[in-house]
């Protein structure tokens, strides 16, 4: 019995304390980001590597997103005769859940993983340490402007996948559903209020920086070579998954349960 | 000491400035101590580095050599313990003031740590850009005559480290550790994993870049061959203190049975190989 007390007390013990060094991670990171030099190479680097390599696999996992919706809620809807409310669903459920959840997944899975590994290899071969015996602090040369960058291209991510998930509801729709196009567009906008898109903005900003956070917070504190950092890496992705998820609820529950 | 006062005690405040002719040892390290959990590496350590000075630390694999290097250049917190830089505590300093005093100081890893996403020029200036002593073109043919003092031809600087064999890595390495032209290098196991020629290769480049920057060097080897060439005097580590120290002409006479055993290389002696932690 109370092995068991002890073993739920060395848990959540463990579990806020990770919390600590999570949140002291982050805030030093900020701190840094406020205070020259700021890296601008790096910077670009990475805008390219989250915004533009990520596009196709983000783009994919849209289009079939939004068809998928179309015929489902057209299927589900045709039981009650509200086969009408398919542009709406599909351009609703784009805007304020599937485009910033599934791109986050998606970022999370391709580049929280490169960026805990990438930072965890130069971790456990020392170039961390070489990065600050050349006048280089690695919160300024790596962190930031990772955290910077992801912040600002998940919601650019997810512009496009809003787009080409509602482009996917309209091609089931139109080609296959048999509605107009006309009237398909009509009905996509008619109820379509910017307060959706802005709060799907605001979680992928909100995800872009905990997917970058949870790669440099796994990477930076990796050990004991080559498994050290493939353990970073699957930490980095599972833990910005579930954060993800958990933040999501958060956010929507800011916007909308008022 | 020849003071004739009996007993006379300390004067309890300031330190009495150091004589003129007597500077302040370039590194001195009093009562060093680092634990990792229950693990005492650092223990009490003393340690005095006069400027211009080649010293060789040795000692077995574990024995918290890289610790003790890394807790100078600040890369790890001692538990407790001072660290002076020309008379100056680092520990006590701001993060400026540090960070000012260790763009005096070079460092070679010991696996070299390039970073392998830049190519070899932007590596070894890599501290000068960072201080933007340099721009980017100008870094460039910098790297390259920097290169050539470590007997490195011009097309290497447009290599990956990736594409380099060990020796030229660890060339490359030490080129971007004397870039800044630092007063005090250290320098971490450089021949580990070079073949011996090699390794007496990038000994005597050591020895001549230390000369010619008129630098302080502070070197960390088990391989007593290079220890001899590149030290001007010899410490050993073990248990976390330093337990002898002489000039490097002494190494194979020290007079104290843990050097002995080790220069030596028996396997039987004081010093027990602890197998497990
Ligand atoms: N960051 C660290 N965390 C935990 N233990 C460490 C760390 N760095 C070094 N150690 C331990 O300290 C001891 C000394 O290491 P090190 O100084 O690297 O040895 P060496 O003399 O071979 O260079 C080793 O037993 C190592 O396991
Ligand atoms: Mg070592």
């Amino acid at each position: 019995m109370l092995d068991m007390l002890a073993a739920v007390g060395r848990g959540t013990f463990g579990f806020l304390s990770t919390i600590g060094t999570v949140a002291l991670f982050a805030a030093t990171a900020l701190g840094h980001s406020v205070r020259p030099p700021f890296y601008w190479r790096n910077f670009i680097r990475q805008c390219i590597d989250i915004g533009y390599f990520s596009l196709p696999v983000v783009a994919l996992t849209a289009i079939f997103s939004g068809m998928v919706l179309a015929l489902q809620s057209y299927t589900g809807f045709a039981r009650f005769s509200a086969e009408g409310a398919v542009a709406t669903v599909v351009v609703l459920s784009m805007t304020r859940e599937l485009g910033p959840v599934l791109a986050g997944l998606m970022v999370a899975g391709r580049i929280g993983a490169a960026m805990a590994a990438e930072i965890g290899t130069m971790r456990v071969t020392d170039q961390i340490d070489a990065l600050t015996t050349l006048s280089t602090n690695p919160f300024k040369y790596l962190v930031v402007p990772r955290l910077v960058a992801g912040t600002l291209m998940l919601p650019l991510l997810v512009l496009v996948a809003d787009i080409l998930g509602v482009m996917g509801g309209f091609l089931v729709g139109t080609a296959k559903l048999g509605f107009n196009s006309g009237a398909y567009m009509a009905r996509t906008w008619e109820y379509l209020e910017a307060e959706d898109v802005v709060s799907g903005l605001v979680k992928a900003a909100v995800f872009g920086f905990l997917v970058a956070l949870m790669g440099c917070y796994h990477g930076y504190r990796s050990r004991g070579g080559a498994q050290g950092v493939g353990a970073a890496t699957t930490n980095a992705v599972v833990s910005a998954s579930i954060l993800i998820l958990i933040f999501n609820y958060i956010i929507t529950e800011l916007f909308f349960a008022r | 000491m020849s003071a004739p006062a009996p007993a006379a005690p300390m004067p309890a405040a300031p330190m009495p400035a150091a004589p003129a002719d007597t500077p302040p040892p370039k590194i001195r390290v009093r009562g060093l101590t680092k634990r990792f959990g229950p693990k005492l590496v650092l223990d009490a350590l003393d340690l005095d580095l006069p400027a211009r000075h080649s010293l060789v630390v040795i000692g077995g694999s574990g024995s918290g050599k890289s610790v003790l290097i890394k807790c100078i250049l600040g890369l790890i917190e001692p538990d407790e313990g001072a660290i002076e830089i020309d008379g100056r505590n680092v520990l006590a300093m701001s993060r400026e003031e540090r960070e000012a005093v260790n763009a005096h100081m070079g460092m070679l890893f010991q696996a070299g740590a390039l970073f392998d996403s830049l190519p070899v020029w932007e590596n070894v200036c890599f501290g000068l850009l960072a201080k933007n002593e340099i721009g980017r073109c100008a870094a460039r043919e910098k790297a390259v005559e920097i290169l050539s003092r470590v007997g490195l031809t011009p097309d290497v600087a447009a290599l990956y480290p990736a594409e380099l064999s060990g020796g030229m890595q660890k060339r490359v390495a030490l080129a971007r550790a004397i870039a800044a032209q630092p007063d005090i290098i250290f320098f971490d196991e450089p021949t580990t994993g070079l073949d011996p020629i090699m390794g007496a290769i990038i000994d005597s480049l050591i020895v001549d870049c230390v000369r010619r920057l008129g630098a302080t060097a502070f070197s960390i080897t088990h391989d007593m061959a290079s220890a001899k060439r590149i030290a001007d005097s010899v410490a050993m580590i073990f248990k976390g203190k330093i337990i002898w120290r002489g000039p490097s002409a002494e190494i194979d006479h020290p007079g104290n049975p843990y050097v002995e055993q080790f220069v030596k290389g028996q396997k039987d002696g004081p010093i027990q190989m602890e197998v497990r932690r």
